[in-house]
């Protein structure tokens, strides 16, 4: 039973660990392009063309770099969450009426005043779902972790494959199915929350 | 051993893999899309329905690929039959959810004016929602497709072939030349579908829609 509950915090560790690395960047890379549009259409398709790559592919290449092991899988996660969440801090920011951004500047705000105190939190409802994409992209993707020898779920599922044995297949299964209902559901709820209170300033 | 001349002692192995591979996701997509388009446009017509399929689907989704195809071997076993299934089965749903959103999301004024001027259900169908939500159904696709070539490398664990396969014993006996003649193929299929997908995409949006864009 430990190991179960194991695999599932080592799952969560990992995924998350490649989403938070990857919302970090992105949203920097966001913001960026937001404010540099020459350079949003090259980077928004970098970041299309890694997606599109066969995680298997691409988890296999990782790992001739970044050797066995969790990090690879880590990288291999963050890579593949880029795209949602660059689009999203992207679109999010651009689709604010011009009106909002010329009044907070009118007011006095210095750039990053705006972008912090206006910009940003009209974009969140946007970067919250792009981050929820994401993290459920990326629960699932994990799985494929365990064959450059990353830990998680996927070695209950793929010890299941081999054994043929549906009882540790459904075992793997079944939290990653819960935990994305449950992240998507957390997402949710955070995203509503913000417009919530965005509405009644 | 580089990686070059690995390619030129094994390049008829590399073109069989890529040639599998390629007639695994073509038949896939193929069926996916004759599934989910009339079964999109079924669910726009019946409402209930829908929300209980599309619940569903959202569910699936979510369900690692590598643990369908262990489904898939369990009920089916060995070979291309069981990884052709289970990639149809996972293709069909982002289709099946943009056919139905794209045709939901045409706009009421058009299909009331079609029915004004003396269209029936079919003609409505054929001539105003499907050429709108065209774009949408064609989005549904490229995921579809990128997600099925993807899962196609997975396949060769149950025994499809393709270039998977030569990731994976590549990976089993760390031989890094044979990763690399798998995924670089691979990586490059998906992306050149994903291309010719978006090229189409722009042919079939409609000439009305796309100066509206242009416009804006």
């Amino acid at each position: 039973m430990s190991d179960f509950i194991n695999a599932v915090l080592e799952h969560l560790a990992v995924t998350a660990a490649g989403v938070v690395i990857a919302v970090l960047i992105g949203v920097a890379a966001g913001i960026f392009i937001a404010r540099r549009p020459v350079f949003a259409a090259a980077v928004l398709s970098v970041a299309d063309i890694i997606q599109t790559i066969p995680s298997l592919a691409l988890m296999a290449m990782l790992m001739i770099v970044f050797g066995l092991g969790d990090l690879s899988v880590v990288i291999g996660l963050c890579l593949y969450s880029l795209l949602p969440v660059i689009r999203n801090t992207y679109t999010g920011i651009t689709t604010i009426p011009p009106s909002i951004r010329e009044a907070a500047r009118g007011m006095g705000m210095s750039r990053p005043q705006s972008l912090l105190k206006v910009e940003l939190p009209l974009a969140m409802p946007m970067i919250l779902s792009g981050i929820r994409v994401a993290f459920v992209t990326a629960l699932g993707t994990a799985v494929i972790g365990v064959l450059i020898g990353g830990g998680g779920l996927g070695n209950l599922v793929y010890r299941g494959i081999q054994a043929l044995d549906w009882g540790m297949i459904i075992e793997g299964t079944v939290p990653i199915v819960l935990l994305s209902l449950l992240a998507q559901h957390f997402f949710n709820r955070l995203q509503h929350f913000k417009r919530r209170r965005k509405t009644n300033v | 051993m580089s990686f070059l001349e690995y390619l030129q002692t094994d390049w008829q192995a590399v073109m069989n893999a890529l040639l599998v591979h390629v007639q695994m996701s073509l038949l896939s997509t193929l069926f996916a899309v004759l599934i989910a388009v009339p079964a999109g446009i079924l669910l726009t017509r019946h409402e209930k329905a829908a929300k209980i399929v599309l619940a569903v689907a959202g569910v699936v989704q979510t369900i690692p690929g590598l643990v369908m195809l262990g489904i898939g071997l369990l009920i089916f076993g060995l070979g291309m039959l069981p990884s052709v299934i289970v990639l149809i089965a996972y293709g069909v749903l982002p289709i099946l959810q943009n056919t139905y959103t794209g045709i939901r999301e045409v706009d009421r004024l058009y299909t009331e004016a079609a029915r004004g001027i003396g269209m029936t259900n079919r003609q409505v169908l054929t001539k105003v929602e499907l050429p709108i939500a065209l774009p949408a159904i064609v989005a549904g696709i490229r995921l579809s497709v990128v997600y099925i070539i993807s899962w196609a490398t997975l396949a060769a664990l149950i025994g499809a072939g393709g270039l998977g396969d030569l990731i994976w014993t590549g990976l089993s006996c760390y031989d890094t030349n044979m990763i690399l003649a798998g995924a670089i193929p691979a990586s490059l299929l998906a992306i050149l579908a994903g291309f010719l997908i978006d090229l189409v995409q722009k042919a079939v949006t409609p000439r009305g829609m796309k100066t509206k864009k242009g416009e804006e």
